[in-house]
């Protein structure tokens, strides 16, 4: 890195006031983090990993930096994040502001943890949480991101789920459909672990969700499920890995999108069966509900397998609403725009459905159907 | 005279199924069309429920006086027009008693009547789930998504009874029944039967028309209506099967 130039960035000053002089492992990490976005800055539609979103709008614009907050985090934790994947990674880890929650072994809490990451017009915000769930734990996480029309959230999540502990993660980002969200989740599952995840996207003019998922002991469980549901013009982006690198894991991945008007949505799923990983069973899904004919995603499901002791399916489809199943509600007097909605709503709720927690499922369910403007209450 | 049809031909890619087809029906009564398969008793379901994939060529169809031909699928629903689909569509996501209520709610605007709110509906919905003896826990499950064939053909009838149409046609809703199954619909049927209202039965067997009686039984074969009767002739064709009618008809 050091024999690259490192020039200056709109972002230099800002960088340069927050990290002062401090000088521990934290800050040194920083300093190379941000050299590394210095280096090799935004990336580019020439990235293969990001030729469908084009962070052109993000760079170019200036965000006001205010407030900037280190948190307190445990440095064996923070040096595993991967700051390096890009340059949108290694600036969010030069001005990251960290939440920590620890569940203790053998504890069960009941109550959902929650985290409101809220961003106001025209700030950028570095939210990075780390949730640590030891041996034998239970907890339900909610991280939800809510901004003001154009302002530039860059998060980072890193997920510890030691063996045996149980955590359910929903990821709701609902910021305004001028915003700018880029956000990185690493998942770490050890043996006989489930992580059972939902990601809900609905917001942002340019969003982007990365998911990294590391079966490191035997025996673990992850899912890995989504819904985009996007208007008008916003381009919404979801890219996950999910890597089988021991044997006898299981991964579901279940993820929805709704496009319409002129939207964009992209998916890029990459599971990876390594060569000892028998006993692997890997489910990738991406079903599209096109609802213009202006509308748009392109969906790669990838399976890169490299044993043979392994069950494995994915599949991606782009479709409309089913003819048949339009006319019956027709049939029942049903007016064909509720009739589409109802329909919309229906695709959705196989992401939804699936919410135990009621509080955080009724949210949702109006989240989305206010995105449909129809009341459902039931 | 509730609905006149009138040499309705019609027909679907292309191909005419209907081919000049009359029936008179009266409120108060309860028609039954049977007819060999493929003689397109689900096509005049169909072309009266106002499905988009068939054509009409020509002829006439008056409901309540008005040209029912000119109106969309779901405004001929809220005039009181009901199909109970032979093979219910599965509408995954969409709990029965969300479709359900929306459904009704749309029927009471057009009427200018009270809406109600889910709490109202669902004691509304309980009451006419007696009708037909459904259980409670289908108004949660997703309209129809994993029902088996029978509680398809039930949940049709609930809908009916929800929305109380001035003209059901019922299209094979005894297949797929079981014994006591079909008794109990038959007999919700009938409770839903009125002066007010008529109701046509497709349907193959007498068996239904047991519980069911009919004013009149229409054999519809090779597109039309090739011999009418009253309830006896249900049980002739189901002595003589239908080469007897093709024979009398001088019909192939
Ligand atoms: N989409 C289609 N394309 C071509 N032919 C069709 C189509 N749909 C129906 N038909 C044909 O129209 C004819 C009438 O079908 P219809 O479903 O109305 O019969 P039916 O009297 O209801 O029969 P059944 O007693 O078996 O229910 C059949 O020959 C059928 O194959
Ligand atoms: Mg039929």
């Amino acid at each position: 890195m050091t024999a690259s130039a490192v020039t200056e960035t709109i972002y230099t000053k800002d960088f340069l006031e927050f990290i002062g002089d401090s000088g521990d492992e934290l800050a040194q990490l920083r300093r190379a983090a941000f050299d590394h976005f210095s280096v090799v800055g935004f990336p580019t539609v020439k990235n293969e990993e990001w030729k469908y979103t084009n962070t052109k709008p993000i760079s170019d614009a200036r965000f006001e930096i205010s407030d900037l907050n280190s948190g307190e985090a445990p440095i064996e934790r923070v040096r595993e994040f991967k700051y390096d994947r890009n340059g949108v990674t290694a600036l969010h880890f030069a001005f990251a502001e960290f939440f920590v929650v620890t569940i203790p072994a053998e504890t069960s809490i009941a109550e959902p943890i929650e985290f409101k990451f809220t961003n106001g017009d025209g700030h950028a915000r570095f939210p990075h949480l780390i949730v640590i769930a030891e041996q034998g734990s239970k907890a339900t996480i909610v991280e939800s991101y809510e901004g003001e029309s154009a302002c530039f959230t860059n998060a980072g999540t890193q997920v510890f789920v030691a063996a045996n502990a149980n955590i359910t993660h929903y990821r709701v980002q609902k910021e305004s459909p001028d915003a700018f969200h880029v956000g990185t989740t690493e998942v770490t599952l050890g043996a006989g672990s489930l992580y059972d995840s939902t990601n809900i996207n609905l917001g942002g003019a340019i969003a982007r969700h990365d998911v990294h998922v590391n079966f490191t002991a035997e025996g673990g469980e992850a899912f890995v499920d989504g819904l985009y549901m996007l208007n008008g013009y916003q381009h919404s982006d979801t890219h996950s890995s999910i890597d089988h690198a021991v044997p006898n894991c299981i991964s579901h991945q279940t993820y929805k999108g709704v496009l319409s008007d002129k939207s964009r949505g992209v998916f890029n799923g990459k599971v990876f069966v390594r060569e000892n990983a028998r006993g692997t069973d890997a489910q990738q899904s991406n079903k599209n509900l096109l609802l213009s004919n202006d509308a748009r995603v392109d969906t790669k499901p990838q399976l890169e397998i490299f044993n043979d002791d392994v069950k494995c399916s994915h599949g991606a489809t782009v479709g409309q609403l089913e003819d048949e199943e339009m006319f019956y509600l027709l049939s029942r007097g049903i007016n064909p725009a509720l009739a589409a909605n109802l329909l919309t709503y229906g695709f959705a709720e196989e992401i939804i459905n699936k919410i135990s927690i009621e509080s955080i499922k009724r949210d949702l369910d109006e989240a989305v159907l206010n995105r449909l403007h129809v009341s459902l209450e039931v | 005279m509730l609905l006149e049809i009138k040499d309705l031909h019609a027909g679907i890619e292309g191909r005419e199924i209907l081919k000049g087809l009359n029936l008179r029906v009266n409120k108060g009564e309860v028609h039954a069309i049977m007819g060999p398969n493929g003689s397109g008793k689900s096509t005049l379901s169909k072309v009266l429920a106002g499905h988009p994939s068939y054509e009409v060529i020509s002829g006439l169809v008056s409901y309540e006086g008005k040209d029912l031909l000119e109106f969309e699928p779901d405004e001929r629903a809220r005039m009181g027009v009901f199909l109970a689909f032979q093979y219910p569509v599965e509408v995954p996501g969409v709990s029965n008693s969300q479709f359900l209520r929306l459904a009704y709610n749309e029927k009471m605007k057009h009427l200018g009547e009270e809406e109600l709110d889910p709490l109202e509906f669902n004691d509304y919905l309980k009451e006419k789930a007696k009708i037909v003896e459904m259980d409670p826990s289908f108004f949660k499950r997703s309209v129809n998504e994993g029902f088996s064939g029978g509680e398809k053909k039930r949940n049709e009838i609930l809908q009916m009874a929800v929305l109380e149409p001035t003209l059901a046609i019922l299209d094979e809703t005894d297949s797929g029944l079981d014994i006591d199954a079909l008794r109990i619909v038959a007999e919700g049927v009938n409770k839903l039967r009125s002066e007010n209202n008529a109701i046509i039965l497709v349907t193959h067997y007498q068996r239904l028309l047991n519980y069911i009686e009919p004013d009149f039984v229409h054999v519809l074969a090779g597109g039309k209506i090739v011999k009418e009767g009253g309830k006896e002739l249900a049980l002739e064709l189901e002595e003589k099967g239908y080469d007897w009618v093709k024979a009398v008809s001088g019909k192939p």
